[in-house]
């Protein structure tokens, strides 16, 4: 009696040797356990070489002061801020520029995508020859035509072109009015919240509506009403409170307004009109991998063509599309590192740049560089992911 | 992407090579055969190379001067061009043995780097040029405007300071190359381009007009610029250091290319030690008794390099002002070799 239990002991300890699972656990925490090591070695071997080639170390550097200016800043920056700020100021040119080159490149993308399948003859073929040019072209070749050839080619600010005396185009950049918020105009931007939330919630339940009873609403008519008509009538009610400053030339450039920089606009437009070519041929094969019975189907229902696209057909598609897609938003922000050829304030460019050059802390801030772009990506491919996700569900 | 890569692995090599900065440089350029030198991309006066691709200027001269010290032959060095941005990191990972493009010798490059300053090849400040057309008398004048700039610089910093004490606004648009800069502000981007004063005459040479361009009266800075070398190597950092007073003293002692053979049958015992009829100097620097003359032959006098590059006898003609011998009315003045 006491022999057996001894016996199955034994037993699953030689099996535990045996088992795949508990071994490939073993293993790995070794190999685990080596690259830790490795990874603290070359921290403690960096750090006792910086130290006796008298490098400064640390990350002290970023309460110090910057000391430089900065051309573009979405928050509030001054010379005497310090590293730490300029650090910010550099991530969020970074995501201003990544964030809207990605709507722009998706927009552009799938309308060239959706053109080149057209059966309109021009149409095919102008999508077809844009992005045979552009995805052909090196990206820092066009970012350059863009700055150097056609912003760097408008004219000075004293001869500026202007669109209505309110809209200025210069080689100093764009320059449009700025809103001027007086007492009031809280009420005004709330009510277009509400007009904005309203319309969104409307979308659902009219498409609740139409999927159970099939009577369709006129959602486009009152969003119009929602969104535009109430805030107007707030406006007339609270005295138009809102008003706007126009830039005026005053000495060397334009005073007042909201300024792009040139080297803003440049960069926006190569990199978005770049990865459009590539997202266009992605939209393409994604619409092409839907089996064609599918739009014939809804051609028979009585869908037109538009309509079957936008329901039938894209829907199906994205399943496709996303995948290729992340990587082209992730290529894309990437790519927002080449600023640094044109002068724009990237992160790049002012903290693993500037920054960089003025401490002389090469792996601390290369590796917060590295660390930071790791997680925009990260982020963005969390993100196509879980929206990848949520279309394979519709999969029936 | 190129730039990035370099930084990745510069800092790599910063991170894993052990005592990189130990005594060593003398020997590892002995043992190479040729001694590498950091330069600009092209300034022409500095470090810039000429149509047939030689490279020419006063920082390439200092170069050549030791390494005719060290080889007996001035032409025994690689240049490796560098961007403002990349060349402190270029030397701290020892890429390069001796740093010798316009930089200018600050405190903190001085100590937090792990860099020696050697010496002061050439006194500098920082200044302003402006497109003639503007009709500007004074930087004073330049509220609002729109200034191109190299980024890694002292430049960039100074005129943060000048625009913020005197309280005036502007927008600085910076570039990573110096050819960027000047593109930009040729081509109307910008209103002033700023830089080293001497480097405002070197850059205007490569604008479309120069001649519509004009430099602007204030000196906004001191730029004490020189060669430099990493932290830990005092032999190196001798070498360095009094290869630039060598050529100093003899400026000063009256000998030059010109006049060698003479000053070998020399008397005067100041130029005795020079030349090294008498002593054993360059020994004790671990270099031979005839290494000034090895330099004076082959490269000449801070004087004569001076003129053939930057001065009346060059495209830039810059006067020597500070960069005159003390006994004559500037600032460059050597320790004696004795
Ligand atoms: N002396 C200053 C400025 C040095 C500097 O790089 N100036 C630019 C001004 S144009 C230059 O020489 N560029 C030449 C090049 O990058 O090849 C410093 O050490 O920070």
């Amino acid at each position: 009696m006491t022999v057996e239990p001894l016996g199955r002991a034994t037993r699953s300890r030689y099996a535990a040797v045996y088992d795949p699972k508990l071994r490939s656990i073993f293993y790995q925490s070794i190999l685990l356990a080596i690259l830790a090591w490795l990874a603290f070695e070359f921290a403690l071997n960096a750090k006792a070489n910086l130290q006796a080639q008298n490098i400064a170390t640390g990350f002290g550097f970023f309460d110090n002061t910057a000391g430089f200016g900065v051309n573009q800043s979405l928050i509030a920056y001054q010379e005497s801020d310090s590293y730490g700020r300029v650090f910010l100021v550099g991530l969020l040119n970074t995501l201003l520029v990544s964030a809207l080159g990605i709507a722009l490149a998706t927009v552009i993308g799938f309308l060239v995508g959706i053109g080149r399948l057209s059966g309109n003859w021009l149409i095919a073929r102008l999508a077809g020859g844009y992005v045979e040019l552009i995805r052909n072209l090196p990206l820092l070749f066009q970012i350059l035509f863009w700055y150097l050839a056609v912003l760097g080619a408008l004219p000075p600010p004293r001869a500026a072109m202007s669109v209505f005396d309110e809209i200025f185009l210069s080689n100093r950049g764009i320059v449009v009015p700025r809103p001027l918020f007086a007492e009031g105009a809280g009420v005004v931007l709330a009510v277009l919240a509400a007009g904005i939330a309203a319309t969104i919630a409307l979308c659902f339940w009219a498409r609740r509506r139409q999927e159970k009873t099939g009577r369709q609403f006129p959602v486009g008519r009152t969003a119009a009403g929602l969104i535009l008509g109430l805030p107007l009538i707030a406006l007339a009610a609270t005295g138009f409170p809102i008003g706007f400053e126009s830039p005026q030339l005053r000495g060397f450039n334009f005073v007042g307004g909201i300024t792009m920089i040139p080297e803003f606009v440049a960069l926006l437009i190569a990199l978005s009109t770049y990865t459009a070519a590539f997202i266009a041929e992605i939209v393409r094969a994604g619409i092409l991998a839907v089996p064609r019975g599918q739009s014939e189907a809804a051609y028979s229902l009585g869908l037109k063509p538009g309509r079957s696209m936008r329901l039938v057909v894209i829907p199906q598609a994205m399943r496709v599309i996303i995948p290729p897609l992340t990587s082209q938003f992730l290529n894309l922000t990437k790519n927002s590192s080449l600023a640094v050829g044109i002068g724009y304030p990237d992160l790049f460019a002012v903290f693993a740049g500037t920054t960089l050059n003025q401490t002389g802390q090469a792996i601390e801030i290369l590796a917060i560089t590295m660390a930071v772009y790791l997680f925009i990506s990260l982020v963005t491919s969390l993100l196509m992911n879980w929206y990848n996700a949520r279309l394979q569900l519709a999969e029936r | 992407m190129k730039s990035v890569m370099c930084r990745l692995a510069f800092a790599a090599i910063i991170a894993l090579t052990a005592q990189a900065a130990s005594a060593q440089t003398l020997k590892t350029v002995k043992e190479r055969g040729t001694l590498i030198c950091g330069v600009s991309q092209g300034l022409p006066g500095f470090s810039n190379p000429d149509d047939k691709g030689n490279w020419t200027g006063l920082d390439v001269d200092l170069c050549r001067a030791i390494a005719a010290a060290i080889f007996n032959d001035a032409k025994k060095v690689k240049f490796t061009p560098l961007s403002a941005k990349d060349r402190f990191t270029a030397l701290q990972s020892g890429e390069i043995d001796v740093l010798s493009r316009n930089s200018t010798w600050t405190s903190s490059r001085d100590s937090s780097l792990g860099l020696n300053f050697a010496a002061v090849s050439y006194y500098d400040g920082q200044g302003f040029m402006v497109r003639k057309s503007l009709k500007l008398n004074s930087a004073l004048e330049l509220t609002g405007a729109s200034v191109c700039t190299q980024t890694g610089t002292t430049t960039e910093l100074n005129l943060a300071d000048f625009f913020r004490a005197h309280k005036m606004k502007y927008e600085v648009i910076a570039f990573a190359t110096a050819d960027e800069t000047v593109k930009a502000y040729d081509g109307g981007r910008c209103d002033v381009f700023t830089s080293d004063v001497s480097q405002l005459y070197a850059e205007k040479l490569k604008l479309t007009n120069a001649n519509d361009h004009a430099i602007l009266p204030e000196v906004i800075s001191k730029e004490p610029l020189g060669p430099v070398v990493r932290h830990g190597d005092d032999q190196w950092f001798d070498i360095v250091k009094w290869t630039h007073y060598a050529m100093i003293n003899a400026e000063e002692l009256g000998v030059s290319t010109k006049t060698l053979d003479e000053a070998l049958k020399s008397a005067k015992p100041d130029v005795k030690r020079l030349v090294g009829t008498e002593g054993n100097y360059g020994e004790q620097l671990g270099l031979t008794k005839d290494w000034v003359v090895r330099i004076i032959k082959q490269v000449g006098n801070y004087g004569e390099t001076f003129d053939r590059n930057v001065g009346p006898g060059s495209r830039l003609g810059i006067a020597r002002g500070l960069n005159n011998l003390w006994n004559n009315g500037g600032i460059q003045y050597a320790p004696p070799i004795r």
